[in-house]
């Protein structure tokens, strides 16, 4: 009882110090994007809005911002139907090299980003396809469709396989049991897989700032704002960043903590 | 009685190497209830999948209505089937689940739902209409996976082991539930399992399946009492099963010397030759026990070895010299006139007319 009471005070600790490790450093950026010194030095100075209202102003800062709105939107649209296809594909048929299938669709994080960058890049640039828009969303659904096919794929394993023939059973055609069963069955997996994309896509950096041209994303500019010299409109920035990302992880675990449950109960 | 229904014209199908069923040529006649039975394997499940679609034969044809089925799809057909794991959709209500096969068919939205509540209101749970699936109990997903299919109205039910998640005494019922609506009904039902007691408690014919073969089609009764061959005769259970040789033969019955005596056995239909093996059955209810000697021909001396009660009827399990065991089946209060121990010393006897010879398998 002792020491088990011991073993539960020292793991709090070690948590606590985990918890304080990797969010330590965000929370400093947070602190110092309201404080009115140039430099992070502590004592802090006073406390001030000015570098929010200094992004604001920044016509760039709104550019990026549109720019990354709009490439993790389409992102995460193209990849979660990718996504949901090969799942599919994965959960319906037997075929030949299912396995080699699998493992090259799973392939495209494995490899190191800074290398699919430059892949990205010298391939796009070959075909004229280089720094526009449409590049960074080409490159980012090819990264993050192995994420949505991952979750949707999970979901799928958890439905009866006779769920589908049921369906026909009852007279529905493939397509009417696509959209009647398979659909709704996946949809908090579906969801899941469309914030946890667009989450990956949004905070991006080497393939964006590679392929993106002119078209900066908010991880690109952040970059170029502390290239020119140290300003705390990065931490103002990197605030927004941080706020939005960790809402569509927190919605994407939302909905796939709500298809356990439900898994659980059924 | 009735025009056949269903014809499986000399049915096989491979899944690969591998030959799940073959030589499938029965029929199914309309309105009745039909159970097809076996150990897990036996194809009995591969036969009632083939009859909804879901699997293609490699040989040989189905007909529904003397209409070829083999290149119809599971969608066109009207064989609405209970699954086993249920199949019902998690993700809707009871009410929507049940107006699911409607909605694919294009009913418009206030017949279905009228039709839906109809059934609910028939397989008395009305009022879990508006549940979410998960919040119901086993036997109210079976209510509502009954329903799902005979809402769609169909000339026939296809049901692939129902029961067989449901404890004991629900499973009682809903035989009572089945039985009533395929009478009022008059549709017919085809009912895989692999429980005895269900296919016999249920159904007008049976077809015994082992190896993915047919080994009997019959009435219950005939399949208790005149098991075909050895494996109907072990599958049914409950049967006293000797192999011997043929010492001699008159008109109708023949005298078979088997390691536990000489025995004689009414002929039938059976052909048998003197001097070749047979093997014959006793159900284990026509068998009576004494502490004497019998008289008669067909007697064994036995030891007790256990008893097994099942409400008030009992089977004792015993065994002869030999080492062969003998099962016998009586009514408990007829049991208690003995007083038998563990290891006592008793004697079987049976008429000659309670032997059934089999056929060789």
């Amino acid at each position: 009882m002792n020491q088990s009471r011991t073993l539960n005070v020292v793991l709090g600790i070690y948590v606590a110090m985990v918890f304080a490790f990797v969010f330590a450093p965000i929370i400093f950026s947070m602190i110092f994007s309201f404080n009115s010194q140039r430099f992070p030095t502590i004592p802090l100075g006073e406390f001030t809005t000015e570098w929010y209202a200094k992004i604001l102003a920044d016509p760039d800062v709104w550019e990026a911002a549109l720019n990354s709105l709009i490439v993790s939107c389409s992102t995460a649209l193209i990849a979660t139907f990718l996504g949901f296809c090969t799942a599919y594909s994965d959960f319906r048929y037997n075929f030949r090299f299912k396995g080699p299938y699998l493992a090259l669709i799973l392939l495209p994080p494995t490899i190191p980003l800074i290398i699919m960058a430059l892949a990205m890049l010298a391939w796009f640039s070959k075909i004229g396809m280089s720094g526009q828009l449409y590049s960074i969303i080409i490159a980012h659904s090819v990264l993050t469709a192995p994420f949505a096919m991952a979750v949707i794929r999970l979901r799928l394993n958890q439905m009866d396989p006779d769920l589908e023939s049921a369906a026909w059973n009852l007279g529905g055609s493939e397509w009417q049991t696509m959209r009647h069963v398979i659909i709704p069955f996946c949809k908090p997996a579906i969801f899941s897989a469309l914030f946890l994309t667009a989450a990956v896509s949004f905070d991006e950096f080497a393939v964006s700032w590679f392929v993106s041209g002119l078209n900066k994303t908010l991880p690109v500019i952040i970059l170029e704002i502390v290239q020119g010299n140290i300003d705390p409109q990065v931490n103002a920035i990197g605030t927004f960043v941080f706020l939005i990302s960790m809402t569509l992880v927190v919605l994407a675990q939302v909905f796939f903590a709500s298809r356990q449950m439900k898994s659980i109960k059924t | 009685m009735s025009k056949p229904l269903v014809v499986f014209d000399k049915v096989q199908k491979n899944f690969g190497n591998f030959v799940a069923v073959k030589e499938l040529d029965f029929e199914i006649r309309e309105g009745e209830f039909l159970a097809i039975m076996g150990p897990s394997g036996c194809g009995k499940t591969t036969t009632l999948r083939m009859l909804a679609g879901l699997e293609t034969p490699s040989v040989g044809e189905i007909r529904l209505n003397d209409r070829g089925m083999n290149d119809v799809a599971p969608h066109e057909r009207d064989t609405p089937l209970v699954w086993q794991s249920l199949a019902l959709f998690p993700f809707l209500t009871a009410r929507e689940n049940v107006e699911f096969g409607l909605k694919m068919r294009g009913v418009d939205k206030a017949e279905r739902r009228e039709r839906a509540l109809k059934w609910l209101a028939k397989m008395d749970i009305l009022e879990f209409a508006d549940r979410d699936i998960s919040t119901l109990s086993g036997g109210q997903k079976q209510r509502v996976a009954l329903a799902r299919s005979l809402v769609m109205e169909p000339q026939i039910l296809l049901l692939d082991e129902p029961l067989s998640a449901l404890d004991a005494h629900l499973v009682i019922r809903m035989q009572a539930v089945l039985t009533d609506l395929q009478r009022e009904l008059g549709i017919t039902f085809v009912y895989v399992t692999h429980s005895q007691s269900e296919a016999f408690a249920m159904a007008d014919r049976v077809i015994i399946m082992g190896k993915g073969e047919i080994a009997q089609i019959g009435s219950p009764k005939d399949i208790y009492r005149e098991p075909a061959n050895q494996f109907v005769a072990e599958f049914v259970g409950r049967n006293n099963i000797l192999s011997g040789n043929v010492a001699s033969l008159s008109d109708d019955t023949a005298r078979i010397t088997t390691p536990s005596g000489d025995f004689t056995v009414p002929t039938n239909e059976v052909r048998l030759t003197e001097g070749h093996n047979a093997s014959f059955v006793i159900s284990a209810d026509l068998v009576h026990i004494s502490m004497g000697e019998p008289e008669g021909s067909n007697k064994a001396q036995c030891k007790l070895i256990s008893e097994e009660f099942v409400g008030s009827m009992v089977t004792l399990f015993l065994e002869d010299a030999q080492g062969h065991e003998f099962k016998v089946q009586m009514q408990e209060r007829e049991l208690s006139k003995f007083d038998l121990k563990s290891g006592a010393e008793i004697w079987l006897s049976w008429d000659t007319a309670s032997a059934h010879v089999l056929n060789e398998s």
